[in-house]
């Protein structure tokens, strides 16, 4: 009686569907090792962090030692030139990158744990649980950051990036969890899920299934701005004078450079490594997620 | 004549290419006529209301010209096409007031839709009010904001605002398909009054449900694939297709009184084509129960019985 | 098989669940294996919620909602449920909606496999898929290996149906599952619902079109704020509607062969005979029936 509808070039497809789990993963490794965003983002944060993790082993004396000639522009002996005061800045920049993954990494994470966790639970939950989470999250939201900060460092003894990771942990985590609550709300009401229920499907295998795969852009992004802006925290942090005490990183560098006035001595030398540094870290880390959108998303993947 | 289309192309550009979403269409409005515009989606309907008003970003004039009033459209230059957008040529969206900001009263954004087409509220406030209570509102309604109006309100409210100068056209795009049939009924209604009125002077009906149409337009337009198939008048269009495409559609659409024990409706097999790479000749070809050699040669839109247009080879009388 | 009896369903709104939404009040009515029954109703009219409970995807407020003579609306625990799911299906309205739109289409079969038939083998299971597949009159070759995307919105309804027939079902829940579809492809999902009734499943088909409720069903149930106003025969509630609501509903659908005003002069022509329409107390929340003729109800009128 009916006609079956033909969609254009799908006649080939025969075949016989294959166990799922197995293709699902071969299929985002084909896809995966052809996105050039992907490939590009993953280089060059990976050649950051192997530079970050193997620079500081090639470098003799700590990073703020007096090595050299004041003011020097890039040479065959410092790579990337010295401070004012003769500091190498190539070994200035190796460890910098070093404590501004770990800052990035730890303060990024424990924000991205706990905003994911509560979002989650929040979205997904509703009512009462809903409503006592906001309302601590929207505490939290509200806090002045910084001034929370400046007070709780100064009665700290210790001063290590550690610490100042998990403070901007604690603090910065509140946006994350709205986010991650809205997106977690919006997907728990799709037919999907419903029909997963009706397919026999426990909770928590419809939300790590079902619902979870569907923010994986969105968490990998959210990540990424929380590891971006765990590092300018850090940066204003050191500004003011509550950084570790006698450590380098990125934005203690830009900021010493900028307090120095190396902008107007023409001392680039000093500026760009740092400043370039971040930008860098954080830019290809949005190009890795867009690619990783790509190989993941279908509807993407064909364009 | 009221509205000279011809042989109008508009395209959307996407990464992969252009989408030929109206590829040539021909059409006359009378003064007075409502014309029904129905298809299914993608056929092009509301690509062809959105042109005659404002081209989207992504929407691109290729070709084509059309005449309102005698008088030369210039829908692909946005700041020129200002002098016509509301005076002359106004719309009514499907969801038009929840696209507007919950938090103004609904009398303030009227003043501020007048304001910014450069006519003074106050000028045309008594009018304003009297339509209002044709339409069945309170005037009252000025002073609420739009949450606490139901659907079928709205839509009212918008198509007061809409037509509160008079315009030449009136494109009602979807403009009851989100509605309840009782208020739906009510609305329509409404609207072939303004047209009676000559509030409007006509109108274009962008609908799917051809049944609706057929309840108060003047004439049906039957696009298919981004191409206009059948024009007539609605009567016509329900009791008397003529084109392959046209019948088979009314064929599948079930009626109050069709049940699956007496006629079981067949619907048309097979899906619309893809409009980035349209195929060449006829579009309905590869669906058309009756096609043959020469539909690989695209047929022109011909009158094939005075008002009656079609544009399929196996029509011509 | 099913069997509705005096089902409310309540909702509290408003801050602290103060104020209390009727969504459905005292809904009486069942549905033979072989039977389609049609819910018609406006938006509000508590249609859609009374699908949803049947389908235990939302909890009852009072009554019962008995299937094969037990009382379903009160499954706990998971392992009941499922098997309740064995017998009882669903498919929504948004076909694109109901598809994860990051895995291929017939995953859907796949959760079924997993959920209810883990011991089938490879063989047996497809032979029982393209089976499934064939019956909803698709070509294997189109819908297999697919993401939805690529598919059309009547496929994906049609490969729904085919996913609930893979179950032993006796009662399909159909929730608007045309009003999302073109005109050309809705018919023959309706068709396809008319196959099924023949093999002796019950279908609750819930829509807000008058014209496709009458196409397809044996019986109509026209809903109105949550109570029945009429249900009977669909014959005879639809050539010899006995309440005003259902008459008014009538009058206002736009028809392919008659115009709303002939409709309104043939109405004024042989003006329809007065019933007697049940009356209840301001604060009863109750909705009696009485019965007109023959298995022919109608309800209270409400404004």
């Amino acid at each position: 009686m009916t006609n079956v509808p033909a969609t254009p070039g799908a006649a080939d497809s025969g075949a016989a569907p294959e166990p799922a789990g197995e293709r699902k993963v071969s299929e985002g490794l084909h896809f995966a090792r052809r996105n050039p965003k992907l490939l590009i983002g993953t280089g060059i944060v990976l050649a950051l962090l192997f530079t970050g993790l193997i620079g500081p082993l090639f470098i003799d004396q700590g990073p703020n030692v007096y090595v050299g000639p004041k003011s020097q522009p890039p040479s065959s002996e410092y790579w990337m030139g010295t401070t004012s005061f003769g500091q190498d800045i190539w070994a200035q920049f190796v460890y910098g990158l070093r404590s501004t993954f770990l800052v990035g990494a730890l303060g990024g994470g424990i924000a991205f744990v706990v905003g994911t966790a509560v979002g989650f639970v929040a979205g997904f939950k509703g009512g009462l649980v809903d409503e006592l989470l906001n309302m601590f999250t929207n505490v939290v939201l509200v806090l002045p950051t910084l001034v929370v900060l400046i007070v709780a460092v100064a009665y700290l003894d210790v001063r290590g990036v550690v610490v100042q990771a998990l403070f901007i942990g604690l603090t910065s985590w509140p946006w994350a969890a709205r986010a991650v609550r809205s997106q977690a709300l919006s997907l728990a009401t799709r037919d999907y899920v419903d029909l997963a229920r009706l397919s026999g499907r426990r909770t928590w295998r419809i939300i790590t299934t079902e619902i979870a795969p569907n923010m994986s852009s969105y968490l990998v992004m959210s990540f990424i701005l929380l590891f971006g802006g765990a590092i300018l925290i850090a940066a204003g942090l050191d500004f003011i004078g509550l950084g570790p005490a006698n450590g380098v990183s990125l934005g203690l560098m830009l900021e010493s450079a900028v307090a120095w006035s190396a902008l107007q001595l023409g001392m680039w030398w000093w500026f760009i490594p740092p400043g370039a540094g971040i930008t860098l870290l954080v830019g290809s880390m949005y190009i890795l997620n867009v690619g990783l959108d790509e190989v993941f998303n279908p509807k993407l993947r064909e364009l | 004549m009221t509205l000279r289309v011809n042989d109008l192309k508009v395209y959307y550009q996407t990464l992969r290419g252009d989408v030929h979403a109206l590829d040539g269409v021909n059409f006359d409005l009378a003064d007075g006529e409502i014309m029904g515009l129905a298809g299914e989606s993608g056929c092009g309907k509301s690509t062809l209301g959105k042109s005659l008003i404002r081209l989207d970003g992504r929407m691109r004039h290729v070709d084509g010209t059309i005449e309102l009033d005698g008088e030369n459209v210039p829908i692909a230059d946005d700041r020129a096409m200002n002098r016509f957008r509301y005076h002359e040529i106004s719309l009514i969206p499907q969801y038009a007031m929840s696209a507007l900001n919950p938090t103004r009263k609904i009398g303030r954004m009227i003043n501020e839709l007048l304001r910014s087409r450069g006519v003074r509220p106050a000028d045309v406030a008594e009018e304003l009010d009297r339509r209002l209570e044709l339409v069945g509102l309170d005037p009252d309604v000025l002073k609420r904001f739009p949450i606490e109006l139901s659907g079928g309100m709205k839509q009212r409210v918008v198509m007061v605002m809409a037509t509160l100068l008079d315009p030449s056209l009136l494109i009602a795009d979807e403009a009851t398909s989100a509605l309840d049939v009782s208020t739906q009924r009510s609305v329509v209604e409404s609207m072939v009054e303004f047209r009676d009125r000559g509030y409007v002077k006509s109108m274009i009906f962008v609908t799917h449900d051809i049944s609706l149409v057929y309840q108060m337009a003047d004439t049906v337009m039957v696009m298919y694939a981004g191409r206009i198939a059948e024009k007539a008048p609605a009567s016509t269009i329900i009791n008397d297709p003529q084109h392959p495409y046209t019948k088979m559609l009314i064929g599948a659409l079930p009626e109050v009184g069709t049940t699956t024990e007496d006629t079981r409706l067949e619907g048309i097999p097979g899906t619309p084509p893809g409009l980035l790479h349209p195929p060449t000749g006829c579009r309905f070809k590869d669906r058309c129960p009756i096609a043959s050699e020469e539909c690989s040669q695209t047929p022109p839109l011909v009158e094939i019985e005075p008002g009656h247009w079609a544009a399929c080879w196996k029509t011509g009388r | 098989m099913l069997e509705l009896s005096h089902v409310h369903k309540v909702y509290r709104v408003g801050a602290f669940g103060g104020a209390r939404l009727r969504a459905v009040r005292d809904v009486n009515l069942t549905v033979e294996p072989g039977e389609v029954v049609s819910l018609i109703g406006e938006s509000g009219s508590g249609k859609s919620t009374i699908g949803k409970m049947v389908l235990g995807l939302t909890g009852v407020s009072s009554g019962q909602i008995l299937f094969e003579g037990n009382d379903v609306s009160r499954i706990r625990g998971f392992s009941a449920k499922k098997e309740y799911y064995r017998r009882v299906q669903g498919v929504f309205q948004d076909p694109f909606s109901s598809f994860n739109p990051i895995f291929k289409a017939d995953r859907v079969f796949e959760m079924i496999r997993s959920s209810y038939f883990p011991a089938t083998s490879d063989a047996d299971w497809r032979q029982k898929v393209l089976d499934a597949i064939g019956t909803v009159r698709l070509d294997p070759g189109n819908v297999l290996d697919k993401y939805p995307h690529q598919l059309s919105g009547g496929q994906l309804q049609r490969l729904l149906i085919a996913r609930a027939l893979l179950l032993d079902i006796k009662l399909l829940v159909a929730d608007e599952i045309i009003s999302m579809l073109d005109a050309s492809t809705r018919i023959d999902v309706l068709n396809l619902l008319a196959d099924l009734k023949e093999r002796g499943l019950g279908i609750l088909f819930v829509t807000h079109d008058l014209s496709l409720g009458n196409y397809v069903s044996d019986r109509s149930v026209i809903l109105r704020k949550g109570a029945i106003a009429e249900m009977g025969p669909t014959r005879a509630v639809f050539e010899n509607p006995m309440h005003p609501y259902s008459r008014h509903l009538l009058s206002c659908v736009p028809q392919l062969h008659r115009t709303w005003t002939e409709v309104d002069e043939e109405l004024a022509a042989n003006p329809p005979e007065d019933v007697v329409l049940p009356t209840v107390g301001e604060d009863d929340d109750s909705a009696p029936l009485t019965e007109v003729e023959k298995g022919h109800f109608v309800g209270i009128d409400q404004h």
